[in-house]
């Protein structure tokens, strides 16, 4: 017997409500990007889900597009943060509040 | 045999996720991404997509984490002590979260489609069949996601380039 689909969508919402409170307690900008990371894949769980029990490859071809996204996601993220330890020496995300220099 | 499994790395993943973001350490919460995103691997090849199992493992496993790790050693002042880092406002985020699960939880058990959906027969390797359809029907989105790529190539070098003194 195989799990069913349901907790597969559970065990992603599950996931993706632990990503949410990792983004909305953290502090350093690091960290912040670690939570959606987990957050992205939890989505990535039920697109692949989806995709197997519809019988719709669409579903994996999203995933490929999603991860490849969140990659990109990462190296921006990862170049501001450094940019912005470079210029305050510091990464917590909550000094990180003016749009000009 | 498929259902402990599935659990089995349901509690890694759950536990993993939460180390993440509920750790002190930055680079330890870094280590259990890996973990949480390696479980996310074996729960793909559960639903037979062991290409997108591979592709996890491969961009996710080996190259965020790697990236994450230099991100880390770059913004912090390394002398030897760990890198702390803290949580504020964790009841506010818990109730937060709590609330974002237990509406997705509820529309996913009314939703009437997570009943209906049934498991097909194994499919053979899905891996030919998403290589046609990337060159086939998604090849502006593919050729689009390429050109992407760069931008964000040379953006990365533009924001972190060290800027001359003068």
């Amino acid at each position: 017997m195989n799990p069913p689909l349901t907790w597969y969508l559970l065990l992603a919402a599950a996931l993706f409500a632990v990503g949410t409170y990792g983004l909305l307690t953290r502090r350093n900008a690091v960290a912040i990007l670690l939570s959606i990371e987990i957050m992205a894949n939890a989505v990535n769980v039920n697109l692949v889900a989806f995709s197997r029990f519809l019988n719709d490859l669409a579903g994996q071809v999203f995933t490929l597009f999603a991860i490849s996204l969140t990659v990109a996601e990462v190296v921006v993220g990862l170049a501001i943060v450094v940019l912005l330890y470079r210029d305050r020496d510091d990464v917590r995300a909550d000094l990180a509040d003016r749009m000009r220099g | 045999m498929s259902v402990a499994l599935f659990l089995a790395v349901a509690a890694v993943l759950l536990v993993a996720s939460f180390s993440v973001v509920t750790g002190k350490d930055l680079v330890r919460s870094v280590l259990w991404l890996a973990v949480a995103l390696a479980g996310t691997a074996v729960l793909f090849v559960l639903l037979q997509a062991e290409f997108i199992a591979a592709v996890q493992i491969l961009l996710y496993t080996g190259g965020i984490i790697t990236l994450m790790l230099f991100g880390i050693m770059l913004t912090a002042r390394i002398t030897g002590v760990r890198i702390v880092v803290g949580s504020a406002g964790r009841i506010r985020g818990a109730l937060v979260a709590i609330g974002v699960f237990a509406v997705t939880a509820w529309a996913v058990l009314a939703s009437p489609a997570a009943y209906v959906a049934r498991e097909g027969p194994d499919p053979e390797s899905t891996t030919r069949l998403i290589g046609a359809s990337f060159l086939t029907e998604y090849l502006l989105a593919m050729e689009v996601l390429s050109l992407l790529l760069l931008a964000v190539m040379i953006g990365a070098i533009v924001l972190a380039r060290r800027r001359d003194p003068s």
